[in-house]
C-alpha cells in the first residue's frame, strides 16, 4: 500500500515536472501580449476578455476552436512522431499539399458511395502524404543527407507542383481563385451540428475533428504498446543501442518518415473534405510549421499533442477575431508564438545542459 | 534583350548571394541557420523604416543591417547561450520577423534605391551588386588563408581543435552569426532598394533558396555565390518563359537540384562536422 502510494507521489511529481515549463511558457505568452498591447496604449483586459469570449462563451464558439485545432492535432502528431524517432519533420506543409490536392483529385473523379468514397480519398491522401515524406526519409537512410533540408526543398516542390497541376489542369472553369472544382457531395465529411443539437446549423466542426481524436489514440497506443513504436522510440533515442538489439534503423527512418507524412496529409483531408471541399492553391496557414510548435508545446506526447493543438486552435480563432473587433494585428500572435516556440526550445536545450 | 536578361539574372542573384554568403559564416561556425529568411526580411524591414523617416537610401541600409545584427544576436543568445535547438529556433524566428512586419506595417511609400554605377554598354547597377565579387573574394580569403578564419571553421569542424587552444567556441559562433546577420540583411535591403516597395512577400522564400545554394556550393565562399548566379539565372529564365516550358519546371530547379547534390548523387556536398552540435 505504502508502495503504490509512493510511486503515484513520484509519478504525480513527475508529471508536474513536465507539465510545469509548458504551462509556464503559455502563461508567459499571455502576459506578454498583454504587456505589448499596454505599452502600445490599449487596455489589456480587453484583450484577454476577447480571448474568453471567442473561445468559449458558448458552443458554438468552442466548436469553431475544436475546428481550427484539427489540422493542428494532425500536424502536431506528425511532428511529434517524428522527433520521436530522432527526426525533424520540417516537410508537414508539403506533404499536407500534396495529399490534399491528391483527396481532391479522387474525391472529384471516383465514383462511388460515401461509404467507399471518403475512405478512398482519405487513403489516397495518406498515400500522397506518405510518399512526399518517404523521399526524405529515403534520402536521409541511404546517402546520409538531412531530412530537415531535404523537408524544406520538398515543401517548395509541392507548392511548385500543385500550383502548376492547378494552374495547368485541373483549374476551375471560370474562376479568378486557384481551385479545383468541388469534390462531389460523397466525398464530404459531414459536419456535426447534424448530429449534435446544441451546435448551431452553421458551425464548421465536422468529422475530421472525430477522426483527429482517433488518431491521438491509435498513436498512443502505437507509442506506447507495439513493437513498432518501441523501435522508433529506441532509434530516436539511442540508434547503436538499436542496432546492437537487431533494429536496423534505416528501415525504421524510412518508415518513420512515411508514417508522419501519412499523418500530416490528414490535415489535407481536413481542409479538402471537411471544408473548403475542393483544393484551393496554398490554402495551408502553415499548419506544418505551427505543428513544430504543437509538437514542442505537448512534449510529443499524443495526449499533450492534443491538448496544445487545442491551445493554437484558440490562438487561430482568436487571431481573426481580434484583428475584426479590436483591429489588433495577427502579427502580434505570430510573434507570440514565435516567443513560445523560442522560450520552449531554449528550456529543453538548459535543462538537457544541465544534465550532462 | 540579351543585356536585359543580364541584368534581370544579376538582379536576382545579388539578394541571393549576400545571403548565401551569410549563411556560410554562420553554417562554417556550426550554427544552422534557418533564420535566414527572417534576417532578410528584417533587414528589408528596417530599411524601409530608416530610409521613408530620413528619406535617405544610406541611413535605410544602416538601419537594415542594425536590425539584422539585433536578430542575429537574440538568435545566437537562443541557440548558443541557452542551447535552443538550431532548426527549430530558426523557424520561430522566421515566425518572429514575419509577425513583426505585420503587426507594425511599415510605410507603403516609395522607398529611395541606393546610388547605381554605370557601365559602358551593360547599363547601371546599384552599388550592393558590386559589392557582392569583393565580398565574396574577402570571405574566401578571410575563410581559408587566415588564422581568424580557421579557428571561426573550427568552430564548426572540431570544438576539440578550439578547446586545446583555450578559445571559447561561444565567441566564434556568435560571430559568425553576426556576419551572417549582417550579410543576410544587406540582402533583404537590396530588394527593397532594387523594387522600391515593401510587400510582406518581398522575401518570398529567398532566405531558403540562400540556404540552398550554400549546400549546393558545399560551404564555400566563391562556389555559393555561382549557385546563388545559377539559381538567379533560372527564375529569370522562369520569368521570361519563351519557350513554352512550364515556368513551375524551372522553378523547382533550385530545390530539386540541392537535393540530388545533398544526396550525394552528382558530386558531394560535406557539411562542416560538428554543424548543429550544441557543446561549447
Amino acid at each position: 500500500m505504502k508502495e503504490i502510494l509512493y510511486k503515484s507521489v513520484v509519478q504525480l511529481r513527475q508529471l508536474l515536472r513536465d507539465l510545469l515549463p509548458p504551462l509556464l511558457a503559455i502563461c508567459g505568452f499571455f502576459l506578454l501580449c498583454g504587456v505589448v498591447l499596454y505599452c502600445s496604449g490599449r487596455n489589456p483586459l480587453e484583450f484577454y476578455t476577447t480571448i474568453y469570449m471567442s473561445g468559449f462563451s458558448s458552443f458554438d464558439e468552442f466548436g469553431g476552436v475544436l475546428f481550427y485545432a484539427t489540422p493542428l492535432i494532425f500536424t502536431g502528431l506528425a511532428v511529434a512522431i517524428g522527433f520521436k524517432g530522432g527526426l525533424l519533420n520540417i516537410g508537414c506543409e508539403g506533404q499536407l499539399n500534396v495529399a490534399a490536392f491528391a483527396a481532391a483529385l479522387v474525391g472529384i473523379h471516383l465514383r462511388l458511395p460515401l461509404v467507399l468514397l471518403v475512405p478512398f480519398c482519405i487513403v489516397a491522401a495518406m498515400i500522397a502524404g506518405g510518399t512526399w515524406g518517404t523521399i526524405p526519409g529515403i534520402l536521409k537512410a541511404k546517402f546520409g543527407a538531412h531530412e530537415v533540408i531535404n523537408t524544406i526543398m520538398m515543401n517548395f516542390i509541392a507548392a511548385i507542383l500543385t500550383n502548376f497541376l492547378v494552374t495547368s489542369i485541373y483549374q476551375e472553369p471560370g474562376q479568378m481563385n486557384l481551385q479545383t472544382s468541388p469534390i462531389q457531395e460523397t466525398a464530404r465529411l459531414p459536419r456535426l451540428a447534424g448530429v449534435l443539437t446544441f451546435l448551431p446549423d452553421d458551425n464548421l466542426l465536422n468529422t475530421s475533428f472525430l477522426l483527429a481524436c482517433v488518431c491521438v489514440i491509435i498513436a498512443y497506443i502505437f507509442l506506447k504498446w507495439t513493437r513498432w513504436g518501441y523501435e522508433l522510440r529506441l532509434v530516436g533515442k539511442a540508434p547503436e543501442v538499436a542496432e546492437y538489439g537487431g533494429i536496423n534503423p534505416r528501415v525504421v527512418i524510412v518508415w518513420g518518415m512515411s508514417l508522419s507524412g501519412a499523418i500530416s496529409g490528414l490535415a489535407g483531408v481536413a481542409d479538402v473534405m471537411g471544408y473548403n471541399y475542393r483544393y484551393v492553391d496554398s490554402f495551408s496557414s502553415g499548419w506544418g510549421f505551427t505543428g513544430i510548435a504543437v509538437a514542442l508545446l505537448g512534449k510529443n506526447h499524443p495526449f499533450g499533442v492534443f491538448a496544445a493543438a487545442l491551445l493554437f486552435g484558440l490562438l487561430d480563432k482568436v487571431a481573426l477575431d481580434i484583428e475584426f473587433m479590436l483591429e489588433i494585428p495577427r502579427g502580434l500572435f505570430l510573434i507570440g508564438q514565435g516567443l513560445l516556440i523560442v522560450a520552449l526550445v531554449c528550456l529543453e536545450g538548459m535543462s538537457k545542459k544541465v544534465k550532462v | 534583350m540579351i543585356l536585359q536578361f543580364f541584368s534581370s539574372t544579376l538582379r536576382m542573384t545579388t539578394p541571393l548571394g549576400f545571403a548565401a554568403l551569410g549563411g556560410i559564416y554562420s553554417e562554417r561556425s556550426g550554427i544552422i541557420n534557418i533564420a535566414l529568411e527572417g534576417m532578410m526580411l528584417i533587414g528589408a524591414y528596417g530599411y524601409v523604416v530608416g530610409a521613408s523617416a530620413t528619406e535617405s537610401a544610406w541611413i535605410g541600409l544602416c538601419v537594415g543591417i542594425g536590425f539584422g545584427i539585433f536578430i542575429a544576436i537574440l538568435f545566437a543568445v537562443a541557440t548558443i547561450t541557452f542551447h535552443g535547438e538550431h532548426i527549430v529556433t530558426g523557424i520561430a524566428f522566421n515566425l518572429i520577423t514575419f509577425g513583426v512586419t505585420k503587426y507594425i506595417i511599415p510605410s507603403q511609400e516609395r522607398i529611395p534605391g541606393l546610388p547605381e554605377i554605370g557601365l559602358p554598354i551593360l547599363g547601371s547597377f546599384s552599388i550592393l551588386v558590386y559589392l557582392l565579387p569583393l565580398l565574396m573574394i574577402t570571405s574566401h580569403i578571410m575563410l581559408f588563408k587566415t588564422p581568424w578564419g580557421l579557428r571561426l571553421r573550427a568552430a564548426g569542424e572540431s570544438m576539440e581543435a578550439l578547446k586545446t587552444l583555450s578559445l571559447s567556441r561561444a565567441k566564434w559562433q556568435y560571430l559568425g552569426l553576426i556576419l551572417s546577420g549582417i550579410l543576410a540583411s544587406i540582402g533583404g535591403c537590396f530588394l527593397i532598394s532594387d523594387n522600391h516597395y515593401f510587400t510582406e512577400r518581398i522575401i518570398g522564400g529567398r532566405g531558403y533558396v540562400a540556404l540552398a545554394a550554400v549546400i549546393f556550393g558545399n560551404w564555400k565562399p566563391f562556389s555559393a555565390v555561382a549557385a546563388s548566379l545559377l539559381f538567379g539565372f533560372s527564375i529569370v529564365i522562369g520569368l521570361a518563359n519563351q519557350w513554352g516550358i512550364p515556368i513551375q519546371l524551372i522553378e523547382s530547379l533550385p530545390y530539386v537540384l540541392t537535393m540530388v547534390v545533398l544526396a550525394g548523387l552528382v558530386g558531394k556536398s560535406r557539411p562542416p562536422a560538428a554543424l548543429g552540435r550544441m557543446e561549447t
